[in-house]
């Protein structure tokens, strides 16, 4: 499964969302695909696309919330996963590209190819809704129904390391950041 | 527990009166208070962190919601959440308002604090991170006011340490 086909597939289902991303391919390719308003592309502080996503989730209760995560950064903030069961915010949709690689970096592989499981992680620390998906079918219908329902939801798709052939993109950091701001405090 | 019950509820009043309506916190000893008092305000949405860098992602998440926030943490919480800081909120241009509680100083009991006590001030300098001391009741308002305000309208990473003439009778 390619990341970039998953991204397609959802793409249309972002549009109402506020979308938080990781760094490196994630946000690339999401870009690739048409930058909104409603993107925030986190392209450092590795692990922290989740607390971000949570700390929306809490302050925008209304507004679905999807946090688009991978393997090598939220294998630094694993923490994150118990927080998140804790306040288990129902608006909250995570999302983790399992391409068991660092790939940004070089491609080194990360500790989910040698058996560790994210959604076993999620569940056991307190998430109930986690999952694993290996289709793009599979994945649209998990997100469609994570977006549409009503509960915290970890999806993690298995997807291949292959990436973009380059990271940088015309999005500069701080238009991103004051036009992401700009859109979520004009929602209600 | 001889950690200030009144001067906790001085700086929980001012962080109210601020406008501060989420706070993420790890437990610290001289925090207790604040924590439980955050904790029984139906108005503050608390966050209890595992690491205090995750609170960088929620004050953020909080920012671009237009929602005021402050960050409760000890100083060795600060040293843990020190990437978070600078390669997204420096990097970002997010308000921080961080309250540090100053341990390892003078007048420090526990060994085990105080190395993190000579670390914290150097650190902050290096990181370009302006600070001011809460050390007296008759300046916490004040000067809680005022970080947050410079938090705002710098939008960058502002410290308050939390000192043991505030915080702990003896």
């Amino acid at each position: 499964m390619q990341r970039l086909d998953c991204l397609s597939a959802i793409y249309h289902e972002l549009e109402k969302c506020l979308v938080v991303t990781i760094m490196g391919a994630v946000a690339a390719e999401l870009q690739s695909l048409g930058h909104r308003t409603n993107f925030f592309y986190l392209q450092h502080a590795m692990g922290l696309a989740s607390s971000t996503g949570l700390g929306l989730a809490l302050c925008k209760p209304n507004r679905k919330i999807v946090v688009l995560d991978g393997d090598g950064s939220l294998l630094m903030n694993l923490g994150m996963l118990s927080t998140m069961a804790r306040y288990a915010p129902k608006n909250l949709v995570h999302v983790v590209f399992d391409n068991e690689s660092l790939l940004s970096v070089g491609g080194f592989p990360t500790a989910t190819r040698t058996g560790t499981d994210l959604e076993g992680v999620a569940r056991a620390s307190g998430i109930k809704k986690a999952m694993t998906v290996h289709g793009v079918e599979e994945f649209k219908a998990a997100v469609d129904a994570a977006i549409r329902g009503n509960e915290l939801t970890t999806i993690v798709a298995k997807v291949e390391a292959a990436g973009p052939a380059k990271y940088v993109t015309d999005l500069a950091l701080l238009e991103n950041r004051f036009q992401f701001s700009r859109h979520v405090r004009s929602l209600k | 527990m001889p950690v200030s019950t009144k001067n906790s509820a001085l700086i929980y009043s001012a962080l109210k009166q601020s406008g501060i309506r989420i706070m993420s916190a790890l437990p610290e000893t001289w925090l207790v208070h604040l924590i439980r008092m955050a904790d029984e305000d139906p108005e503050m949405i608390l966050v209890r962190l595992a690491k205090e860098e995750e609170g960088v992602g929620i004050s953020a998440g909080a920012h671009f919601a237009g929602v005021k926030s402050a960050m409760l943490m000890q100083n060795h919480g600060f040293l843990a959440a020190i990437n978070g800081i600078v390669s997204f909120a420096h990097l970002y241009k997010i308000p921080l308002l961080m309250l540090v509680s100053y341990r390892g100083t003078f007048g420090e009991r526990d060994p085990w604090q105080t190395q993190g006590g000579n670390a914290t001030e150097p650190v902050l300098r290096a990181l370009g991170i302006p600070y001011l001391f809460l050390d007296s009741p008759d300046t916490v308002e004040k000067r809680i006011h005022q970080a947050q305000t410079l938090a705002e309208s710098s939008l960058q990473p502002v410290a308050l340490l939390m000192m043991r003439d505030l915080m702990w009778e003896e």
